[in-house]
């Protein structure tokens, strides 16, 4: 079986092609941020005036800072209630807890765009003004499912009678969890955080509809901005992309980064 | 243990407040009559009437369909080599799934909005397209483009899905089979096959669904005039403020996705019934 190590099979070109396909696009975004000329086609020359024009515009900025202020107030509430829910859930009773796994579901699985539309026409039934706080109450409906994803397997892996221990030994509540079982989850909880960072960071059909009165995030922008051609954008999807990039490599380092150290800070007890 | 009970509770309120009465405004706007509050309760099934008896409507989810369609067949056809190839890859197939992984996670409508400078008149395509002596096509605009755009979104899943079952085939099942006197062709038909099809049914799900109720995609690489049932949504609710009609197309929308869902299942199904 070894021997065909290096052949060129038609599965081999499909998968190098697609990756091309994959890449490609992104690489061009990236590459056009730099364009001298307005044109999307033709790279006439190095430039930085679209990064120039991205700072300098009012908008933009503001949506910049809206899209990172969303993101990290919803990955910091809704990592703290995914993981305060899922902790509490592993003590009620099987109907609770099937009845929001599949609550949770339906966010999950609805498409993007009718989950939207509930939101808006909930939001506008209420009266509530449409803007930061719809986005951010937004945001951190469809983030909190996956914390508690991304948490659930790591709580199911514990001793459930750890909490126990802790109360007999003379930990108070807050304490049992702040300092027993947090720090058991704490892989799953970064993970956790780092996802809903992107999802929220990334959100476009969703914000779209629930926002307003001028609030804007990225998404929204290059939206409006696609339009007409305008380079800006590439600026900004460069941006993005190398945001989210960090965040992934965060992902997929952090977590067994975290359990690494917990080992040495045993072994060294 | 009902110590810590009462931490799920703030959440159990915060999604029915957020989750289940959105839904449940969703329900009641679709069958109410356009331009009331459901709380009105001026019952109808007019929205659903309106839109089953307009050409024009059948026409945009016919074509909403076809290029749903049309995008998961290619998903497939072109995923599955793919993801047999990284199942098989032993050593590489971490790097590369992650490698596959890594573009769904970033932002699809600056992946999307990528197409526009490349599928341009004289753009790159056109002039790779060129070396190879094939005269400039018109891409922009056209069904091409969207089924493009939406298979660039949406083939990762297909892979994704496809791989995690392939490479977890017990490979003594083709040792067996080539025991048996198969050749090549026969066991993947009748051993490879049949196993990942678990992976196909998933794949095929998380790609229909997604491309069923597009709307920027359709929008950016159709143009304006390019529309899909999820741009008729957007419409009513952004700009003509109809939301019972919005919502009788959302319910529609839902019931056909749930449909397709169902019946890929049963055929998974009925497969398994016979092997």
């Amino acid at each position: 079986m070894k021997k065909n190590k290096h052949r060129i099979t038609p599965g081999r070109v499909v998968l190098a092609a697609i990756l091309v396909f994959l890449y490609a696009p992104i690489l061009y975004t990236m590459v056009f941020s730099f364009n001298e000329s307005r044109s999307l086609t033709k790279f006439t020359g190095f430039s930085l005036q679209w990064y120039e024009k991205m700072f300098s515009s009012d908008t933009t900025m503001s949506a910049i800072v809206t899209t990172f202020v969303v993101a990290i107030l919803a990955t910091a509430i809704s990592t703290a209630i995914g993981t305060i829910t899922i902790i509490g859930l592993s003590r009620c009773n099987k109907l609770l807890r099937g009845a929001v796994s599949m609550v949770n579901d339906i966010v999950l699985m609805n498409p993007e765009i009718v989950t939207a539309i509930g939101l808006l026409m909930f939001f506008a039934t209420m009266t509530v003004r449409k803007g930061f706080l719809t986005m951010l109450l937004a945001h951190i409906m469809f983030c909190t499912p996956y914390v508690m994803l991304t948490v659930a397997p790591r709580l199911r892996s514990l001793d459930p009678n750890l909490a126990d221990a802790a109360l007999d030994l003379g930990c108070n509540p807050l304490q049992a969890i702040l300092k027993v079982i947090v720090p058991q989850l704490m892989p799953g909880i970064t993970a956790g955080a780092l996802i809903a960072f992107t999802m929220s960071f990334d959100d476009f059909v969703i914000s779209y509809f629930v926002t307003g009165n001028g609030v804007q995030n990225i998404s929204i922008l290059v939206y409006t901005m696609s339009k007409r051609v305008n380079p800006s954008i590439n600026a900004i999807s460069t941006l993005v992309i190398v945001i989210i990039t960090i965040a992934l490599i965060l992902i997929n380092v952090l977590p067994p980064l975290w359990q690494k150290l917990n080992k040495k800070k045993e072994e060294t007890a | 243990m009902k110590r810590f009970r009462g931490m799920a509770y703030p959440y159990v309120l915060f999604i029915c407040i957020l989750v289940v009465v959105p839904m449940l405004l969703i329900i009641a706007y679709a069958f109410t009559v356009e331009g009331t509050a459901f709380f009105q309760h001026q019952f109808t099934l007019g929205n659903f009437a309106r839109f089953f008896s307009d050409a024009v409507f059948l026409q945009v989810l016919i074509r909403s369909l076809r290029v749903a369609l049309f995008t998961t067949v290619i998903c497939l056809l072109l995923g599955y080599p793919a993801a047999y190839c990284i199942a098989k890859s032993e050593k590489r197939q971490g790097i590369l799934i992650l490698i596959i992984t890594l573009p769904t996670w970033i932002n699809m409508l600056v992946r999307t909005y990528a197409w526009v400078g490349i599928l341009q008149d004289n753009g790159l395509l056109n002039t790779v397209l060129g070396w190879f002596g094939i005269a400039p096509l018109h891409l922009m605009y056209t069904d091409f483009a969207v089924v493009l755009g939406m298979v660039y979104n949406f083939i990762p899943f297909m892979i994704l899905e496809i791989s995690s079952v392939l490479a977890k085939m017990d490979p003594s099942f083709l040792e067996a089979a080539e025991d048996l006197g198969a050749d090549k062709k026969q066991s993947f038909l009748h051993v490879t096959l049949p196993l990942s099809l678990p992976g196909i049914i998933s794949g095929i799900t998380l790609v229909f669904l997604p491309s069923v109720s597009a709307f920027f995609i359709p929008k950016l690489l159709g143009g304006g005039s390019y529309v899909l049932i999820g741009n008729i949504i957007e419409t009513e609710f952004l700009t003509a403020g109809n939301w019972s009609f919005g919502s009788a197309l959302s319910l529609i929308m839902a019931a056909i996705i749930m449909l397709s869902i169902y019946l890929t299942r049963r055929i998974d199904k009925n497969r398994g019934d016979v092997s």
